[in-house]
């Protein structure tokens, strides 16, 4: 996994923890938490396999832009890999 | 005569108590959707005999005796003991455990005040908490206003609760938003360092484990 990421835009139904307003930002990986039972399984009742989970650092500015409050103060989330692909893949 | 009406220029309205307060309505309404299914399912898990009634008061009840005393415990030992410190913020799972803190499979992640960091703890999408360790979480917490804000405009809220950060500081919010709950160690308060281990705990407030809040001045 790469050191930047961007959260991908998907928009599945259903249990998703991955945050609306953190989709198609870029962030840094904070730290690598381990692999946890897929919630958007397992809040069904239906086998969750293990996924790798990650703690992803975006700035206010990555996810605000200009409207960002302090540019440089931070927000930490918990991302799974399936939700996050490497930043300059498709960089814009 | 106190209660003569003759000569008093108060009134009573139609529904109101003697204090001129209304009444509050009584909360036996129907039973909604979620409650039913609530009941459903407690009463056939009892029938089946998957749990007792006692079962389901006893773990209430350790729900209800959770309180933040015990997040301020585990601050506490931090401030005084430099190696619990080093292991609190590696694994504060364990670093609770290690203090007797039955936290069943809670994963948990301490993130320490500096004067260069102020930390904030929201959970975006629903009321994620350290419930195992700190009890029920504060109704503020749930809200759709903090929930939404604190990720938005942190600083504004943290005025709102009294908090002034300099620019100087660098505000990290952590959203809570998967399998991680998160407790902020603040940072101990000047002038605290003759207290003992309990009477530091006695500083360390619920909001100041949140972030919107810092301990006690002793």
């Amino acid at each position: 996994m790469a050191e930047r990421v961007r959260v991908k835009t998907l928009m599945p139904p259903g249990h998703v923890r991955a945050p609306w307003y953190l989709r198609g930002k870029v962030g840094v990986i904070e730290r690598r938490l381990g692999a946890f039972h897929n919630p958007e399984q397992l809040a069904y009742g239906l086998p969750a396999a293990k996924k790798p989970l990650y703690r992803v650092r975006f700035t206010m500015a990555d996810i605000w832009g200009n409207e960002a409050e302090n540019p440089s103060d931070t927000l930490d989330a918990e991302i799974y890999a399936h939700w996050l692909e490497e930043a300059d893949t498709h960089a814009t | 005569m106190p209660h003569d009406h003759h000569d008093h220029d108060h009134f009573h309205h139609e529904g109101m108590s003697p204090s001129g307060h209304p009444y509050r309505a009584d909360n036996d309404g129907p039973l909604t959707y979620w409650q039913r299914m609530e009941i459903a399912i407690r009463e056939l898990l009892i029938e089946k005999g998957q749990l007792t009634p006692a079962e389901i008061s006893g773990q209430i009840d350790a729900m209800d005796a959770r309180s933040p005393a015990n997040g301020a415990a585990v601050v506490a030992r931090a401030w005084v003991d430099p190696a619990f410190k080093a292991r609190l913020l590696s694994d504060a799972a364990s670093a609770s455990r290690e203090m007797g803190f039955d936290i069943g499979p809670l994963n948990l992640i301490a993130v320490e005040n500096t004067p260069q960091t102020h930390n904030l703890i929201v959970c975006t999408l629903c009321s994620c908490y350290p419930r195992n360790l700190l009890g029920l979480p504060p109704d503020w917490y749930k809200t759709r206003e903090y929930r939404s804000r604190a990720v938005r405009e942190p600083r504004a809220v943290l005025q709102e609760f009294g908090l002034d950060l300099p620019d100087t500081v660098t505000v990290r919010v952590h959203d809570s938003t998967a399998d991680m709950r998160y407790i902020v160690l603040p940072a101990q308060p000047e002038g605290s360092e003759d207290m003992t281990e309990a009477e530091l705990a006695d500083l360390v407030t619920r909001d100041s484990m949140i972030g919107t809040g810092l301990p006690r001045q002793p």
